[in-house]
C-alpha cells in the first residue's frame, strides 16, 4: 500500500468528490464560529435563502470582543455588544449551539475546542480564524478560513480546497529547563521566516515534540500560521488519548475504544514522503523574545537588538529598520535591558491551565515591579475555574497581577484591554504586528514564564535566573 | 460575484514586505456586521495621523497621483496574519481590483478570489520593475488581462502570469462556489451516511 503522511490520510478520508483540475470537495467534521468573522456569512445565507446544512457540527462562542472584567455589568462598547447580539440571534435562527458570554464553558474558541473534546484526532476542523491550526495538536487537519468559506461550510458542511504541500518540521533533542514550547515555535519561525511554510501543511515530529504535553503541542501548532503554514499538526499518541478521555464531547464507552483504534492508525507511515523537511535541535535552545513587528524577528534572551545593516537582503534590512523605529529600540541594546510597562498572560497560544501554573510558579511570593501593570486572562471559563481550584488566582493577585474573566483580551485589543501608544508589553500571545495590542503599542512575544519574570523585574528577563 | 475579465488602471506602489491584515484593516473596524464600507478604514494607522482624521502626507496612497489607483503592487508575503476577510473587502471597497506581489499569505490569497479581487504572484525582479515604474512615472498604468493571463503597459512591457485554472475560470465567470458545491449534494449525503455516529455533532 502507498505510504502516506498523516495529512494525506486525513485529507483522503474527507474527500467527498474530486475531479481533475478542480479543487477537492472536502467534508468538514467540526466548524467553530466566533462573533467577529461570522455575521456576514449568516447574512449571505439569508440573502440566498440557504439553510445551515448540519447545525450541530458547528459550535459558536464569543471571545474576541468580550470584556474580561465584571461580566454582570452591562457591556459599554455598543458595537461590540451588537456583534455579540447578532451572533446569538444567528445561532438561534439557524439552530447552532452557542457558548455565550455567560455560559460556564465560554472561552477562546481554540481553547474550548480541545478542552471540551470537540476537536478530535483525524477530524477536519475549520474556523474563521487563522489560529485554527491549534487543533492540529490533537492530530487533526485544522485550518483557518475566511468569512465566505464560513458561509460555504454552513451551507454545505464542505469546502472546496486545493491540496497544500506537506512539510515536516522535525524537532530533536530535549528542551533545557526554563525553555518552553513557545520558545521552540518562536525559534522555528525565526529560522524559516514568516512565509517559510506558506502553501504547506506542517507536521511536527521528533523527540522534543513527543515529550510536550498537549498544552505545549497546542502552543506549537497555534503559531504555525505565523510561519505562513495553512495547518500544523502532531500525530496523536498516548498523551493525546489521555488528554481526551472523559472530555465532555469525546466519544464514550465502546465508541471510545473504536475511536482510539482508528486514531492509532493516523500517524505518518514510516517511509511516507514530505515535500520538504526542516530539522532543528532544541537541546541548546534559550528562551526567545521577539524584538520586531513580525513573529520571525526573534532573538534569544541573551542576545542583543540586531543592527538592520547586518541583514542579508534589502527587503529584510528595510523591514528591520522600520520595525526598530516602531518598537523604539536601538541596535546593540541587550535584550534583557528592555523595560516593559505591561504584561499580558493569556490568549489561545498560552492561556491554558499549564501556562497559568508555570507563570504562577515564577510570581509566587514575589511582587510585580512598581511601574508594571500585569494581567492574567484565562483562555476559558473552564481554565479559570481550574486555576481557582488550585489557588493560582490568589498567587497572582498577591503578587500584584490582575485576574480576569476568559477571552481574547489584549491579544488583539478588540475589547477594552489595550496598550496605549508607546507602551511596551511582554505578551504570551502570538502576534507582535504594529498596533496589534493597541495603536502605537509595542509587543514582545514571550513564554508565560518569561512574561511572569518580566512582570517581576520590569524588564525582559531570563527566567532561568529565577 | 462580479466577473473579472480585464482592467486598466493606475498602479500604486506599497514598498513594504509582510503587510499584515492587521495593517490592512485594524481590528477596531472588525466590529461592523456588514461586508461594505470598510474602504475608508483601509491602512488606517498608516493613512491617517494620530488624530485618526488628518491624512498622513507621507503615506503613498495619500499622494495625489495614486488617489484613483486600482492596482496595488507590494513586496513579499502580502496579507499575512489574521484570516479576516475584511482585508479584501477593504481593499475592494477602496477601489483596488488587483494586487501584485512576489508572494501572498494563503488565507488572504484564498479570500481574494471569493470576492473578485485578483491577487497575482510575480517574480521579485518583475515586482521591482513595476514598483519603480509606478514610483517614477506619474500616472503609470497597467492592463491586467485575466483571460490571456497577461500584464502590459503602454510602453511595450508585457509579461504572462500563472494562475490556477479553476480559480481563473471562477473569476472570469463570477461563479458562486457554494452553488457549485450544492450541485453535489448527493455525494455529500453519501459521504455523511458513512460517518461514525460519535461524530454526529452536539447540542447544548
Ligand atoms: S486569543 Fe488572539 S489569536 Fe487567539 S483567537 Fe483570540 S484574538 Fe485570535
Amino acid at each position: 500500500m502507498k505510504q502516506k503522511t498523516m495529512f494525506e490520510k486525513i485529507w483522503d478520508a474527507h474527500v467527498v468528490r474530486s475531479e481533475e483540475g478542480k479543487p477537492a470537495i472536502l467534508y468538514i467534521d467540526m466548524h467553530l464560529v466566533h462573533e467577529v468573522t461570522s455575521a456576514q456569512a449568516f447574512d449571505g445565507l439569508r440573502m440566498t435563502g440557504r439553510k445551515v446544512h448540519r447545525p450541530n457540527l458547528t459550535v459558536a462562542t464569543m471571545d474576541h470582543n468580550v470584556p474580561t472584567t465584571d461580566r454582570s455589568a452591562p457591556i459599554k462598547d455598543r458595537i461590540s455588544k451588537k456583534q455579540m447580539d447578532v451572533l446569538a440571534a444567528n445561532c438561534k435562527e439557524f439552530g447552532i449551539p452557542l457558548f455565550d458570554l455567560h455560559h460556564t464553558l465560554q472561552g477562546v474558541v481554540h481553547i474550548i475546542g480541545p478542552e471540551l473534546g470537540l476537536s478530535q484526532p483525524g477530524m477536519t476542523i475549520v474556523c474563521g480564524d487563522s489560529h485554527t491550526a491549534t487543533h492540529g495538536a490533537m492530530g487533526a487537519l485544522a485550518f483557518g478560513i475566511g468569512t465566505s468559506e464560513v458561509e460555504h461550510v454552513l451551507a454545505t458542511q464542505c469546502l472546496q480546497q486545493l491540496k497544500p504541500k506537506t512539510m515536516r518540521i522535525d524537532v530533536q533533542g530535549s528542551l533545557p529547563t526554563g525553555v518552553t514550547a513557545k520558545d521552540m515555535i518562536l525559534s522555528i519561525i525565526g529560522k524559516i521566516g514568516t512565509d517559510g511554510a506558506t502553501g504547506y501543511a506542517v507536521e511536527y515530529t521528533g523527540e522534543a515534540i513527543r515529550n510536550l504535553s498537549m498544552e505545549g503541542r497546542m502552543t506549537v501548532c497555534n503559531m504555525s500560521i505565523e510561519a505562513g503554514a495553512r495547518a500544523g499538526m502532531i500525530a496523536p499518541d498516548e498523551t493525546t488519548f489521555a488528554y481526551l478521555k472523559g472530555k465532555l464531547y469525546a466519544p464514550k464507552g465502546s465508541d471510545w475504544d473504536e475511536a482510539v483504534n482508528k486514531w492509532k492508525m493516523l500517524g505518518t507511515d514510516p517511509s511516507a514522503e514530505f515535500d520538504t523537511t526542516v530539522e532543528i535541535d532544541v537541546s541548546k535552545l534559550e528562551p526567545y523574545v521577539t524584538w520586531g513587528t513580525n513573529p520571525g524577528q526573534v532573538a534569544p534572551i541573551s542576545g542583543r537588538v540586531p543592527d538592520p545593516e547586518t541583514f542579508a537582503n534589502e527587503t529584510d534590512r528595510k523591514a528591520a529598520k522600520a520595525a526598530l523605529e516602531y518598537m523604539g529600540l536601538i541596535p546593540g541594546t541587550p535584550i534583557n535591558e528592555v523595560k516593559v510597562d505591561r504584561v499580558f498572560i493569556g490568549s489561545c497560544t498560552n492561556g491554558r491551565i499549564e501556562d497559568l501554573r508555570a507563570a504562577s510558579k515564577i510570581v509566587k511570593g514575589r511582587m510585580v515591579a512598581p511601574n508594571v501593570n500585569a494581567i492574567v486572562v484565562p483562555g476559558s471559563g473552564e481554565v479559570k475555574r481550574q486555576a481557582e481550584a488550585e489557588g493560582l488566582d490568589k498567587i497572582f493577585i498577591a503578587a500584584g497581577l490582575e485576574w480576569r474573566e476568559a477571552g481574547c483580551s489584549m491579544c488583539l485589543g478588540m475589547n477594552p484591554d489595550i496598550l496605549q501608544p508607546g507602551e511596551r508589553c511582554a505578551s504570551t500571545s502570538n502576534r507582535n504586528f504594529e498596533g496589534r495590542q493597541g495603536k502605537g503599542g509595542r509587543t514582545h512575544l514571550v513564554s508565560p514564564e518569561m512574561a511572569a519574570a518580566a512582570a517581576i523585574t520590569g524588564h525582559l528577563t531570563d527566567v532561568r535566573q529565577f | 460575484m462580479e466577473p473579472f475579465v480585464k482592467i486598466t488602471g493606475i498602479v500604486a506602489p506599497l514598498d513594504r514586505a509582510n503587510v499584515d491584515t492587521d495593517q490592512i484593516i485594524p481590528k477596531q473596524f472588525l466590529k461592523r456586521v456588514e461586508r461594505t464600507g470598510f474602504g475608508e478604514f483601509l491602512f488606517y494607522d498608516w493613512r491617517y495621523q494620530s488624530d485618526g482624521k488628518t491624512p498622513n502626507p507621507d503615506f503613498v496612497l495619500n499622494f495625489p497621483q495614486y488617489t484613483s489607483a486600482s492596482i496595488l503592487v507590494a513586496a513579499k508575503n502580502f496579507g499575512s496574519g489574521s484570516s479576516r476577510e475584511h482585508a479584501p473587502w477593504a481593499l475592494m471597497d477602496y477601489g483596488f481590483r488587483v494586487i501584485l506581489a512576489p508572494s501572498f499569505a494563503d488565507i488572504f490569497y484564498n479570500n481574494c478570489f471569493k470576492n473578485g479581487l485578483l491577487p497575482i504572484k510575480l517574480p521579485e525582479e518583475t515586482i521591482r520593475t513595476i514598483m519603480d515604474n509606478a514610483a517614477n512615472q506619474r500616472g503609470y498604468e497597467l492592463t491586467i488581462d485575466l483571460e490571456n493571463k497577461r500584464i502590459m503597459d503602454k510602453n511595450g512591457f508585457v509579461i504572462e502570469f500563472d494562475m490556477d485554472p479553476f480559480r481563473r475560470y471562477c473569476l472570469l465567470n463570477g461563479l458562486d462556489d457554494i452553488g457549485l458545491t450544492l450541485q453535489y449534494s448527493d455525494d455529500i449525503a453519501a459521504y455523511e451516511s458513512k460517518r461514525p455516529s460519535w461524530m454526529c455533532g452536539i447540542s447544548i
